[in-house]
């Protein structure tokens, strides 16, 4: 792991945590959505709180689509999602608003679990074509992926 | 009624989003490390090579679908239901799928944090 890609981890918590917070502001301006009146949802768009989140969303899809394609599904995501913990803090800080114990015990859970997985590897060995496994890794190495490297051979 | 549409939209949110997360991820393993290929061959070639890999269209698409029953949900129910419970609930399903499918090995490490990360969600919107 090295710097850039912690960056691009970052990314994804950042634009994911704004993007989603813009778009609940922008449809709680909006109103109830209707399954008999779908084009309020596409003129939704139009909404600038709906807009600036959906092009934040994109830049967190840019992001997310790069850290997929060099480390795990199930690195990626719970590595990323200390987000909610900042959106506590935010909430804390700026809004002043009140956080319960329970509330705290869920972030204190969050944060154990995405150092937990962080301090793992971000890639683990895949399965050889022919079905045998990889001998293990250490870990925090980034293993070689025989799968990727043949199926490029035979391009 | 808008409660029973909003556990619907979670459960729609979930299964949709845990497929484009699988389709997503196996589509990018199969492009390569983006940050290489744009060092070594440059912008375009990172999007040619995407966009000439058919589940990657497959997993956009599911994440519409996803993204489409996240605004129906927060109309219908509200933030701190709707994201955390779908939220949640991806996170253990993704484990799941991540093994069945990408045959990712989703160690003890892994899964102890999900489980941890989806137990602090679910607490957090008590």
């Amino acid at each position: 792991m090295t710097f850039r890609k912690y960056l691009v981890l970052a990314g994804i918590t950042l634009f994911s945590t704004l993007g989603d917070s813009l778009l609940a502001r922008g449809m709680k301006q909006l109103g109830g959505a209707s399954l008999h009146d779908l084009s309020g949802l596409i003129f939704a768009i139009l909404n600038p709180w709906v807009g600036i989140g959906i092009f934040l969303l994109l830049a967190f899809f840019a992001c997310y689509l790069s850290a997929l394609s060099w480390a795990d599904l199930t690195y990626v995501l719970p590595a990323t999602s200390i987000g909610y913990v900042m959106v506590a803090v935010v909430a804390l800080v700026f809004f002043h608003e009140q956080i319960s114990p329970t509330r705290w015990l869920g972030i204190a859970l969050i944060a154990a679990g995405v150092g937990y997985v962080a301090g793992g590897p971000s890639l683990t060995p895949v399965r050889h074509r022919r079905g045998e496994l990889e001998s293990d890794q250490p870990e925090g190495t980034l293993p070689v992926r025989p799968a990727v490297i043949s199926e490029e051979a035979q391009l | 009624m808008n409660e029973l549409n909003a556990w619907a939209a979670v459960g729609m949110i979930t299964l949709a989003a845990t497929a484009g997360d699988v389709l997503l991820a196996y589509s990018m393993k199969r492009v390569g490390d983006v940050g290489d290929l744009w060092k070594t061959r440059g912008l375009g070639a990172v999007v040619g090579r995407i966009f000439a890999t058919p589940t990657f269209f497959l997993g956009v698409l599911a994440m519409a679908v996803a993204f489409y029953s996240l605004l129906f949900g927060l109309s219908w129910g509200n933030l701190s239901l709707v994201v955390p419970a779908s939220t949640s609930l991806t996170f253990v399903a993704n484990a799941l799928a991540a093994k069945i499918f990408l045959h990712e090995r989703v160690c003890r490490r892994r899964w102890i944090a999900a489980l941890l990360v989806a137990t602090g969600v679910i607490l957090m919107a008590v």
